[in-house]
């Protein structure tokens, strides 16, 4: 069975009427083992209201960068977190269709996105005559390098600042809130355990052991 | 013809409790545990964290990675609904604000909380005989305190004996032990004079006595998405379905309640209600009617309430239903303790309530203080896991603090370089909010909006509510102290820096969703709806136990507080049943 299918909800809007009267039972059914993955059309539905589950598969059906874009999308992703001696890259981690659905989620980042995906592909076609993923490497690399450093971005490259930014923002979020993003950052929890304090090591390190309590 | 009709059912209960929070849990877990026949009602869903938490969902199941897009404290908290709610309006007047979040399901808003279980001290329930602000309640801390101790016994509490005066100990089980930042916060408070102590909370460090339902925390820091294991306090796990399953509670769910039904002479007979599944209007009888709907909604059904021998609405001959509405007041802030970055990984994800609390330790008097009563400070930090948002904003810290090998990076960046640096920085995050008293004042207030209905055609609440210089003043001592703070910690603020302009930082009313002391108690029927065990004056099979007989928070969540009230009334309930005298 599915994970999705063994946590359906069943208390949203499900008391039909003719239970009106037996009040709502309390159900036994055991807790399913926590679930690994998930696709792009698996939306929960355990205790979420129907038109936050609405709203996902609507979201679902919806396109909202063209391939193009998406390409620039998944190039640039890369570019910002690339496969290193930790851990792998933004694309390996799914970055582009996590931000292809934040935005359909979050439409404040549509106008920025699309219009500095633009902004993108029309300073390297002034420079090139290319659009940015029909540039070579190095030439992405140059625009690039224009655009990435907030203080000591030239006069002009304002617009450019900040698309990065939020492509940063955003492809780092992508990344760090998966399974590689984990493993790369050290998270260790989100499992049962027993919270023992400070380890020794760590509190002889910071010199903090004296403040110590239970 | 239309086939418009109203549902009457046929049994007669010996009590109706309108809502399933903490307060209506409560009610519902002590009068069905005598043997009273009981029916709940609550306006959502069924909800058993069991079968509906998203507990120990890593954020790459959500499509949205956790984000707060439908729910204001992210995708995977259990409560439903929130500030605003399609089909049921509020609003506010005179140029004022109130946010008002809701959710409406089993366990309502103890679906969303910190399990922060404070007591009330003995200065909170007088405290106008202390300072001359406000008004006393007409019960004290002895009076409730058995309460308070059964409570914690049944509920399960952790925390430690301070012996402080007026945060009096529980019986608690042991504390979590601190995380990394907590000691250093420790540390600096010994310094700057705020004393930093164990946190108190209602989650499980300890097997829970004669309970075999509720399993010990496993400290997964998640207690806002519902626990699984019923390893925290919430309604639904620890009172409601217990209630059902032990004894004989009804419980209705989409049961959206109108307005409490009386007979000729004013007394209750039941309630009105509509059903959110099948749309139809149902009435049905009790002997006795309790409301614990939330503060504001329950002085809505109240107001709403209105015949003959109420025009005000029901038990409203004082006129205060819907008045001395107060919240807490909150100011945050948060920054970077450099000292953090790049340390040692480990599981310090913790109990999802609070590890350690700073309580009030001023006399504002003594202390000269611009404002009354005070506050307390919760706190937060460590290494715990990303969700929608994490590493924004890494251009405005990145070039600020130099490497290991002693390198200032440009800010910015990408690649290799930058994937470093989100390594770098976390764990380094620190961050505190005050939560203080909000002085319950007349002036600050719900009402029924002559003008608005909701969906069902319900009137709705208008707000009025503006802070005085009480609280604000407060937010300013907060901001100076939070400051203080990071600053004796080695941390650098990176957030709630707050001037004047801003009133320091100070939230909305509302925000804090603390608010109570929409239907008061009080010894005079003329100034208070309620007497003091939270029965009207007025209709005397009538009571509220909610957050709405607070007369005045003190500078404590109010939870443990509502909880111990329903009890102390849900037994008064049934030594008046016994008596024959309701």
């Amino acid at each position: 069975m599915k994970r999705r299918d063994s946590l359906k909800f069943i208390g949203v809007g499900s008391i039909t009427a003719g239970l009106l009267w037996e009040s709502c039972k309390v159900d036994q059914t055991p807790t399913p083992a926590s679930p690994v993955q998930t696709t792009a059309d698996d939306i929960i539905t355990a205790g979420r209201e129907a038109h936050e589950i609405e709203r996902d598969k609507k979201l679902l059906g919806e396109t909202f960068f063209t391939p193009e874009e998406m390409a620039t999308i998944a190039v640039l992703a890369d570019i910002i977190i690339p496969k290193d001696e930790v851990s792998g890259s933004a694309t390996e981690a799914g970055v582009p269709d996590f931000i292809e659905f934040i935005v359909k989620d979050l439409p404040e980042h549509q106008t920025p996105l699309r219009g500095g995906l633009r902004w993108l592909d029309m300073e390297c076609y002034g420079r090139f005559e290319k659009a940015f993923v029909d540039c070579t490497p190095e030439q992405r690399l140059q625009v690039v390098d224009d655009i990435a450093y907030p203080n000591k971005a030239k006069p002009g490259m304002e617009a450019g600042v900040t698309f990065f930014n939020r492509m940063r923002d955003l492809t780092a979020t992508g990344f760090y809130t998966t399974e590689i993003g984990f493993s790369d950052i050290g998270y260790k929890g989100n499992t049962p355990n027993t919270y023992t304090g400070v380890p020794d090591d760590v509190l002889e390190a910071f010199g903090v052991k004296d403040m110590n309590w239970g | 013809m239309s086939n418009f009709q109203i549902k009457k059912k046929p049994t007669v209960y010996d009590a109706i409790i309108v809502g399933s929070g903490a307060g209506g849990g409560m009610a519902g877990y002590v009068l069905s545990q005598a043997g009273l026949k009981v029916l709940m009602l609550e306006a959502g869903p069924f909800y058993d964290p069991k079968l509906h938490s998203h507990q120990m969902l890593p954020p790459w199941v959500s499509l949205r990675r956790g984000a707060g897009t439908t729910r204001a404290f992210g995708e995977f908290d259990a409560a439903m609904g929130g500030w605003q709610i399609d089909g049921e309006p509020y609003s506010a007047k005179d140029g004022t604000e109130f946010h008002w979040f809701r959710s409406h399901m089993l366990g309502g808003r103890t679906n969303h909380w910190g399990r922060i279980s404070l007591r009330f001290g003995p200065l909170d329930f007088k405290g106008k005989s202390h300072d001359g602000v406000g008004d006393d309640w007409p019960i004290n801390y002895d009076d409730v305190k058995p309460y308070y101790d059964k409570i914690d016994v049944m509920l399960g509490i952790y925390g430690s004996k301070e012996g402080l005066p007026n945060d009096p100990d529980g019986i608690f089980m042991k504390p979590p032990k601190p995380r990394l930042h907590e000691l250093f916060i420790k540390k600096a408070g010994q310094k700057i004079g705020v004393p930093v102590i164990p946190g108190r909370g209602s989650v499980l460090t300890e097997e829970l006595k004669d309970n075999k339902d509720r399993q010990k925390c496993w400290y997964c820091g998640q207690c806002g998405r519902a626990c699984r294991i019923y390893g925290d306090f919430s309604s639904s796990s620890c009172l409601v379905i217990p209630a059902q399953t032990k004894y004989s509670l009804e419980l209705e769910c989409n049961a959206m309640v109108r307005e409490v039904l009386t007979d000729k002479e004013g007394q209750a007979t039941g309630v009105a209600y509509v059903s959110k599944d099948d749309g139809q209007e149902y009435q049905v009888m009790g002997k006795t009617v309790i409301l614990a709907a939330s503060a504001c909604s329950s002085a809505r059904i109240m107001l709403n309430s209105k015949s003959t021998r109420h025009p005000n609405g029901i038990g409203n001959g004082s006129g205060a239903v819907g008045k001395y509405l107060h919240d807490s007041t909150g100011v945050a802030m948060g920054g970077i303790m450099p000292s953090l970055m790049e340390r040692k990984r480990y599981n310090e994800d913790g109990v999802g309530s609070v590890h350690i609390l700073s309580p009030w330790w001023l006399d504002a008097k003594k202390a000269k203080l611009d404002f009354p009563r005070g506050y307390h400070i919760e706190y937060w930090g460590g290494m715990g896991m990303p969700s929608y948002g994490f590493g924004f904003g890494m251009q405005g810290i990145n070039g600020k603090y130099p490497t290991k090998d002693g390198q200032t990076k440009e800010a910015g960046g990408y690649g290799a370089s930058l994937k470093q640096d989100y390594r770098r920085f976390y764990g380094s995050n620190v961050g505190m909010a005050g939560r203080g008293t909000g002085l319950a004042l007349e002036s600050n207030y719900c009402e029924i909006d002559p003008n608005k209905v909701d969906k069902w055609g319900i009137p709705v609440l208008r707000f009025h509510y503006k802070w005085t210089d009480a609280e604000i003043n407060q937010a300013k001592h907060m901001q100076e102290t939070f400051q203080e703070m990071m600053k004796a910690m080695g941390a650098d603020i990176t957030w709630g820096i707050q001037g004047k302009e801003n009133n320091y930082g100070l939230e909305a009313p509302g925000r804090i969703i603390h608010e109570v002391g929409t239907v008061r108690m009080g010894d005079d029927p003329k100034k208070a709806p309620l007497n003091k065990w939270c029965q009207s004056h007025e209709v005397k099979n009538l009571f509220v136990t909610d957050g709405g007989p607070i007369v005045q928070q003190g500078d404590k969540n109010c939870t443990w507080t509502i909880l111990a009230l329903a009890m102390r009334t849900g037994e008064y309930i049934v030594e008046q049943k016994k008596q024959s005298n309701i």
